[in-house]
């Protein structure tokens, strides 16, 4: 415990990209994530690193491909609106297959929106992020612990898998400090003989690109990356369980949520009813094995989210609809509280396996 | 244990400072500590508050909705908090700036006239540390040994000579 310090989820998030051997970060203001950007604009100078404000998201995200070509760990942030705008940019580095950490500390959307937290950019994350087919790496932090740790995970695995990481925050853990230990351990480096890093006269030039005029090469690239993303299915997903050994209620929650939801979990097991908690730390992959397990002894799930119900698609389809899931939501910048979600637990127990 | 504070007052009455106070003495003493500040719009001259839980367990929701302690450094932040209070909870107000008496009879009720008495001890700005200081004896929840320590770790390195003012502030506040 001597080794923590108090930080704001968004500071800490910065502070461990530093420690990851992130030395570039292009990114533009906005509430609330602000923080991460202001945090770097300090930190960066000092680590010989290039923190650069661009002119719009649309420029970060492009220089964001650039060092990633380069075969350098970078990073770029913003919240839901400014997210939206990096969209054609994140296609891009999929097509190129390009490893790279976009940071989301989600806001009430759709639209402009609201500046408080939301969940509701969990479609974009895991489905729709650009055009085309391909997945990122969506990592959900649930403190400011995590928003550390993960930041170190998302780096890793962008360079083991050649892919963009996102963490999929909200405005209440970028806010909030909690105490937090960087003790981050040793960062893995990786090869990347496919860098643009001029060739020295040594070797054939290396080529990052994402376009290809023959159809049956474009063709071959989409089933080898999709090999790829069958591998982490297979090997990444992650998840925390609370009290799920005997529970006839399950929870599904993830960042700020299912804090939420732990509190409820804990009054109701008060109430003598068996709820217990799955918290998704990944978002894609989802943990769909752990849903299917708990599925067997289950009566019923409940998905707590900051959405007008998003995840909620995912449980179904990860327990194929074996049991009824029921929905525990507020939008636009709301959070559920306690209450709300003891009131679905009470709700679940009592029509038991009756959907 | 779990203690929910809420602190609350106008922007620039140290609302998040003296949250920070409590979330870096929790830290101090081995707890579990959250400290979530309201943001956005109105923060800018309306009113701010932040939410501080320090417990012995690992903390759940972040989120204050009944607190077990609540500051109230204006009367808009007593108007909107009183009555949320847990029965059986404090509330400690700045009894200089608000003219009304707390209407609720199942808490523990500490006025004080913090902003006068830091205008006439010569350092206006921190009535919350005197707030704070009656909270800490109020409340015992922490050793009093520690806030000292508290203080130096807690005021930025810019401003540490403000941090015997700060003690003195909070001196005021015990001895009330």
């Amino acid at each position: 415990m001597g080794d923590k310090v108090l930080m704001k989820g968004n500071e800490a998030l910065a502070e461990a990209a530093i420690m990851a051997g992130c030395r570039h970060y292009f990114g533009y203001p906005i509430t609330p994530q602000t923080e991460v950007a202001a945090y770097l604009a300090k930190r960066m100078p000092l680590v010989d690193g290039t923190f650069l404000q661009a002119e719009s998201e649309i420029a970060a995200i492009n220089m964001v491909i650039g060092v990633a070509s380069a075969g350098k760990r970078v990073m770029t942030s913003s919240s839901s609106p400014g997210i939206s705008l990096k969209s054609e940019g994140l296609s891009y580095l999929a097509g190129c297959d390009l490893p790279a950490l976009v940071i989301n500390v989600q806001r009430g959307g759709p639209g402009l929106g609201g500046i408080q937290p939301s969940q509701s950019d969990y479609f974009h994350a895991t489905r729709g992020a650009g055009h085309g087919d391909f997945h990122m790496l969506v990592l959900a932090p649930a403190s400011v612990q995590e928003m550390a740790s993960l930041v170190f995970k998302g780096f890793d695995l962008a360079d083991k898998y050649r892919m963009t990481t996102m963490i999929l925050a909200d405005g209440t853990i970028g806010q909030m400090m909690e105490p937090v230990s960087l003790d981050m351990g040793e960062v893995k480096h990786y090869d990347k003989p496919w860098a643009v890093t001029g060739t020295k006269g040594e070797r054939t030039h290396n080529i990052v690109n994402s376009l290809s005029l023959l159809p049956e090469e474009l063709e071959q690239w989409n089933f080898k990356r999709y090999e790829r993303y069958a591998e982490i299915e297979k090997n990444e997903a992650l998840y925390e369980s609370f009290l799920t050994e005997d529970a006839d209620i399950v929870i599904v929650a993830f960042g700020v949520a299912a804090r939420v939801a732990r509190n409820a979990i804990v009054a109701a097991r008060a109430k003598g009813i068996k709820a217990g908690l799955i918290r998704p730390i990944t978002l894609w992959p989802f943990p769909k094995s752990a849903l299917k397990e708990a599925a067997k002894t289950a009566k019923a799930f409940v998905s707590v989210e900051l959405s007008m119900g998003q995840m909620i698609e995912d449980i179904e389809l990860a327990i194929r609809c074996t049991r009824p899931v029921l929905l525990c939501n507020r939008a636009g910048g709301m959070i559920p509280t306690p209450e709300e979600v003891l009131a679905k637990i009470e709700k679940a127990d009592r029509i038991g396996g009756e959907n | 244990m779990t203690t929910n504070i809420l602190i609350s007052g106008f922007g620039g009455q140290g609302v998040l400072f003296t949250g920070k106070f409590l979330a870096y003495e929790g830290l101090l003493e081995n707890k579990e500590v959250t400290w979530l500040p309201s943001y956005g719009p109105e923060m800018r001259g309306g009113t701010a508050n932040c939410a501080v839980i320090i417990s012995d367990e690992p903390i759940g929701s972040p989120l204050v909705t009944y607190p077990d302690v609540l500051i109230a450094m204006n009367l808009p932040s007593l108007d909107k908090f009183e009555k949320d209070i847990v029965p059986g909870g404090m509330v400690f107000y700045d009894s200089s700036l608000i003219d009304r008496k707390v209407t609720r009879s199942d808490i523990k009720v500490f006025p004080i006239p913090a902003t006068k008495m830091a205008s006439d001890a010569g350092f206006p700005t921190l009535a919350n540390m005197i707030v704070l200081g009656k909270l800490l004896k109020e409340t015992a929840m922490f050793p009093a040994e520690t806030i000292d320590k508290t203080i130096a770790k807690v005021v930025s390195a810019r401003k540490q000579n403000l941090v015997e003012l700060n003690k003195k502030a909070i001196q005021l506040g015990l001895e009330l």
